[in-house]
């Protein structure tokens, strides 16, 4: 099994389901020669202009042709190139691709992926930072996933491509290239809607998805090392549909939950996770349901100093689950 | 612009077509008329109908081949889903929100035609923003090798919304199998197209994205037909597309929750149904001995015939059951 990064794992994913279904086609910005990030590399080449088509600079149009050719019998994987830039394509998935369905009675379905690299630490500055998943979870009719492992980059994209709703893909782009995991060569689909509990403990249930996986991780080892806290870090994956039986379960064993998200704290999606978790398992709490998230400012200031102020980081983190431990 | 009095003859249409054009545009007419009217006697809350617009919209439907081009409409399409066979039973079923509306169960908005049968897709209300749609299904029917044409249906308003542009564009740069058709009322709501466009014609913006566009008498539907059937067959040889402006007037408010006393005389009302579409059609089927006065009479007597029953039908029907609300957020799997 090789190692990969988790860009070059997008990239698979894209080319497997290109290979296996020939209604799969890639158009956005750029990806005929390969998109800024590379996620496209290569499959110009393989499949031709055709199913790997640059398209004008012009999101709704971009996600509205998406839409089209997916209610014409196709599986389009639309590339935004930055999540920064989503927001003029709002109005095609909020109001079209999301609620196609439902408001045709279940007669019309929207197929389409919308994939786009996501998220700060890179200093991108405000337009090359953003956490938009918040907007999207809170819209019935999409699927929403977070990804930030090369492993589940690849097994969720297949199923986000083969999946017959409209599904949000969002890439860390930060971990596009931050490291190297074993990716199987062959075809595996990771379910949409189930969370992975990446690490198991008892003292306390960590909640979190995307690159604050990898953060909280790290800071669960250190804090365990220090003082022997025992943290449960659930991987949620996928933000829309979300695996609460699976939080529910960790957070009755242990009693206590935090969450961490990198979006801004107010309205963030950790916010549901919190909700969720105060109303259906009140009785096994011994402590406050805490988050830990960015402050609300615009994410994310483009200098390392202010942008380090700003997000969650291990240290961060660490120190939450240190207080919360303390209750 | 082309009117009745400048075409030669009836576009290459049979005695039994244009009677057939005849009868779609007064069953348009009638069946809006009817939806208003069950909206002030308090039965369907909402209503959004086109009268005024049928010669724009039979003509260019009619152009179609229903279940095989597709046809991404707005509100105002009573005539489009007439043409391409929606019933008046469809109509008003949606009109009062029944379990068995085709369009969407009750769960959308009148007016908001769809069948999948006849490739009417779904649509929402946000104005233009099935006018990408147009283009993805063309882009689809190129990938895949089908001669299919879309046709995009929007007003005046519609055609400043950004993504127009961005579709006109990007229909343009594959010379896709699509026609943009506009709709020109004269009005978004109150707002005069002066106020919408600093030019006459919308059709020339066409020219920015490298293809032709027409502005045609949209009241005069032997010449919406004329223009229609040739970007029709464009775009089925593979030269991409139109843009078709009719420039026509909306006989009635907006909605059923608009008084348009507010921002037009009744002179000027008055003015254009004396140009309406349906009594210039009756003229000309009359002067050139296609149907006589008591033929069209007949007509129109067996369309308000079947609006009759629909609405006796549509009335009957059982409202959705509300245990369903939830169902079809997502799609079902077997
Ligand atoms: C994006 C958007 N903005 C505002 C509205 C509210 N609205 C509904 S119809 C309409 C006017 C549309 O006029 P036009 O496109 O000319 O079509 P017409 O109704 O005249 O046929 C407006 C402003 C809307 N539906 N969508």
């Amino acid at each position: 099994m090789a190692e990969k990064t988790m860009v070059e794992a997008v990239r698979d994913a894209l080319c497997d389901e290109m290979r296996r279904d020939e209604r799969v086609f890639v158009l956005g910005e750029d990806v005929g020669g390969g998109g800024v990030f590379r996620a496209t590399d290569g499959l110009r080449d393989e499949f031709g202009e055709d199913r790997c088509m640059d398209t004008p600079l012009a999101e709704a149009a971009i996600v509205g042709a998406a839409i089209g050719a997916s209610i014409n019998g196709l599986l389009p994987v639309a590339e935004i190139q930055f999540a920064d830039f989503i927001h003029p394509a709002f109005d095609q998935i909020v109001s079209e691709a999301a609620r196609l369905h439902y408001r045709s009675n279940g007669a019309w379905s929207c197929p389409i992926t919308v994939r786009t690299p996501y998220g700060a630490g890179i200093h991108g500055g405000p337009y090359h930072s953003q956490s938009i998943e918040a907007f999207y979870a809170h819209v019935p009719g999409l699927k929403v996933i977070c990804v930030a492992s090369p492993y589940d980059a690849k097994g969720l994209l297949k199923s986000a491509i083969r999946d017959p709703n409209p599904v949000m893909f969002l890439e860390h782009k930060k971990a596009y290239r931050l490291f190297r995991e074993e990716v199987p060569d062959e075809d595996y689909t990771i379910p949409i809607g189930v969370a992975a509990t990446k690490r198991e403990g008892n003292d306390m249930t960590l909640v979190t998805y995307g690159l604050m996986t990898r953060y909280s991780l790290e800071a669960a080892d250190v804090v365990e090392g220090d003082d022997g806290t025992s943290v449960e870090v659930i991987d949620l994956r996928t933000v829309s549909p979300w695996d609460k039986e699976c939080v529910l379960e960790s957070v009755r064993k242990t009693g206590k939950a935090l969450i961490v998200y990198e979006d801004n704290i107010s309205g963030g999606f950790g916010a549901e996770v919190a909700a969720t978790i105060a109303q259906d398992a009140f009785e096994f709490l011994d402590g406050p349901v805490t988050r830990i998230a960015s402050p609300d400012v615009p994410l994310a200031p483009y200098s390392s100093v202010l942008e380090e102020q700003i997000l969650p980081n291990p240290e961060k983190i660490a120190d939450g689950i240190r207080k919360l431990a303390a209750f | 612009m082309v009117s009745v009095s400048d075409v030669p003859g009836a576009q290459g249409l049979s005695k039994d077509q244009l009677r057939e054009l005849y009868y779609k545009m007064f069953l348009a007419r009638s069946v809006g008329e009817r939806e208003r009217m069950l909206n002030r006697m308090g039965k369907g809350p909402f209503a959004v109908t086109g009268e005024g617009h049928e010669a724009t919209q039979v003509g260019t439907a009619f152009a179609m081949t229903p279940g095989k081009d597709w046809a991404l409409t707005y509100y105002r399409d009573i005539g489009v889903a007439l043409t391409l066979g929606m019933t008046p039973r469809d109509l008003l079923l949606a009109h009062l929100g029944r379990a068995e509306s085709i369009e969407s169960g009750g769960r959308n908005m009148p007016s908001h035609f769809s069948s999948v049968d006849l490739r009417i897709v779904s649509g929402s209300a946000p104005v233009a923003t099935q006018v990408p749609h147009a283009v993805g299904i063309a882009l689809a029917s190129k990938l895949r090798g089908l001669d299919e044409v879309a046709v995009a249906y929007f007003g005046d308003g519609a055609a400043s919304v950004g993504v127009v542009h961005e579709s006109m564009n990007l229909a343009g740069v594959h010379r896709l199998a699509v026609i943009f058709v506009c709709e020109n009322n004269q009005y978004a709501i109150s707002v005069p197209a002066s106020k919408q466009a600093a030019i006459t014609d919308l059709s020339i913006r066409a020219q920015g994205y490298g293809f032709p566009g027409v502005t045609v008498d949209g009241n005069d539907v032997l010449a919406v037909y004329s223009a229609a059937k040739e970007a029709v067959e464009r775009a089925r040889n593979g030269d991409g597309p139109t843009f078709i402006e009719a420039k026509t007037y909306r006989l009635v408010p907006h909605t059923s929750d608009d008084d348009d006393r507010r921002y037009r005389s009744r002179e000027e009302v008055e003015e254009w149904e004396k140009k309406g579409p349906l009594i210039r059609f009756r003229t000309w089927l009359e002067e050139n001995d296609v149907a006589s006065a008591s033929e069209i009479d007949e007509i129109e007597a067996k369309a308000m015939a079947e609006i009759d029953a629909a609405t006796e039908y549509a009335e009957a029907a059982p409202t959705p059951d509300p245990a369903t609300a939830m169902r079809h957020v997502f799609v079902e799997e077997e």
